[in-house]
């Protein structure tokens, strides 16, 4: 298990969904990826692609105007 | 081993817009049995999701991406796929033409289903046929009959392109020749009515879906369209880059001389959007009241810049008084205060307005 960051900053949505799907297409099961955005909308859409891709959200912040999900994959 | 066990699971992509035709197109074909994957392409221009984001007022509104909504509803997969570069081809040399305003509806729906024929992922993973909803004669320019066979020539996707809610006022598709699905269970609707698919979500359970008046994509819309139109024409270049397109969708576009145009912030959601661009665009704030922020895109002298500033302050709250401070910050220099008269409402023209 490693651990990654992808840096979704100014990114509206779709694009960090997008970006995530990308990245969690190079990652093995159970890693672990922060995804950093600034787009409330995120806090919707990328659960919700989560879900039906079967990964899990395992932890979700909001500093200042940032959000921060913890995104832990299964293949 | 079942005596079932050597028929092949037949597999489908399907074109997910997020709207309600759709969705049904995709549950039809689910409910003959087949394993069905949705798809759906972010070309820049989408109405769903992104523009949410920016204003305030709509901040208070569910964010919901209606594609990814959808999927999960029908319990499929969805591959949200970039196509920001290669869309620009489409809207900037439409082999067809465009609609009412700059939409490239026909194709648009060519280049959408030639890139789910072309994803090299489709074939290895071992999938069949290309699911759309479209309708005969649902849309003016792209859903007519006559069009149906050039989408499904000028794609490449030929007779593995199924579209279920219509297929039966159609020639029959390989799926349906090889028996995959029933052609009897597929549908035959036509026309700008709407109340086929109702009863047919209605009685396929499904309650909720999105129907956007617009429809999906902002090349539908004129003032949209108007704004792209004049993008071109000031840059004398008929090329766009992702953020020239997010900017004309955010605040009001004033163009006081052919060589600048001003964007300017109508609340605060798009004045922390706007704030995004500093470091690209020169920013004019307003500084001694409330008032918006604006950039300036193009190339503005300084003489220009001051009366942008009071162009800036005609829609601040100081709009009635003598001076207000703005702040003009250029990319490469420092920040400048300036006092400025704002510009009377009577001395900006309507044709300023882009």
């Amino acid at each position: 298990m490693s651990e990654h960051e992808l840096n979704a900053r100014r990114l509206l949505c779709p694009m960090p969904v997008i970006r995530t799907q990308d990245r969690i297409a190079e990652l093995a099961d159970g890693d672990l990826l922060k995804v950093t955005c600034t787009d409330p909308g995120v806090l919707h859409d990328i659960p919700a692609w989560c879900r039906i891709h079967g990964h899990e959200v395992v932890d979700t912040q909001t500093i200042d105007r940032e959000m921060i999900l913890t995104i832990r994959v299964h293949k | 081993m079942g005596k079932d066990s050597n028929i092949k699971q037949r597999k489908a992509v399907s074109l997910i817009s997020g709207g309600l035709d759709s969705m049904l197109a995709t549950k039809v074909v689910m409910e003959q049995g087949i394993h069905v994957e949705g798809i759906n392409f972010f070309t820049g221009f989408c109405v769903e999701g992104h523009t949410h984001a920016i204003r305030a007022k709509d901040r208070k509104k569910e964010k919901r991406n209606n594609a990814l909504w959808v999927a999960e509803q029908l319990g499929i997969k969805l591959h949200i796929i970039d196509v920001i570069e290669e869309y620009k081809d489409v809207v900037l040399n439409p082999k067809h033409g465009y609609g009412q305003n700059m939409n490239p509806c026909l194709d648009c729906k060519i280049f959408m289903v030639n890139k789910a024929v072309a994803w090299g992922w489709m074939e290895e993973n071992d999938f069949d046929f290309i699911i759309t909803g479209e309708v005969i004669g649902q849309r003016p320019k792209s859903q007519r009959k006559a069009t149906m066979p050039i989408i499904a020539r000028e794609s490449g996707a030929e007779d593995r392109l199924l579209r279920p809610l219509c297929a039966k006022n159609l020639p029959e598709t390989l799926p349906e020749r090889e028996g995959w699905v029933n052609r009897e269970q597929l549908y035959g609707f036509h026309g700008r009515n709407r109340k086929p698919q109702i009863a047919l979500a209605e009685s396929l359970g499904i309650e909720e879906y999105s129907q956007p008046a617009g429809g999906c994509c902002f090349l539908t819309d004129k003032s949209y369209s108007e704004k792209l139109s004049d993008l071109w024409q000031s840059r004398g270049d008929r090329d766009y880059e992702l953020d020239d397109i997010m900017l004309l969708k955010v605040g009001r576009h004033l163009r006081p001389k052919p060589h600048y145009k001003l964007i300017i912030s109508r609340e605060e959601g798009e004045n922390h959007y706007l704030n995004g661009y500093q470091h690209e665009f020169t920013m004019i704030r307003t500084v001694s009241t409330g008032g918006p922020n604006a950039l300036v895109d193009g190339n503005a002298s300084e003489e220009d810049l001051m009366f942008a500033a009071r162009v800036v302050a005609r829609y601040g709250q100081g709009r009635n008084t003598d001076r207000v401070v703005m702040s003009i910050k250029q990319p490469d220099a420092d920040l400048q205060e300036v006092s400025v008269k704002p510009l009377p409402p009577s001395e900006i023209p309507e044709s300023w307005h882009v």
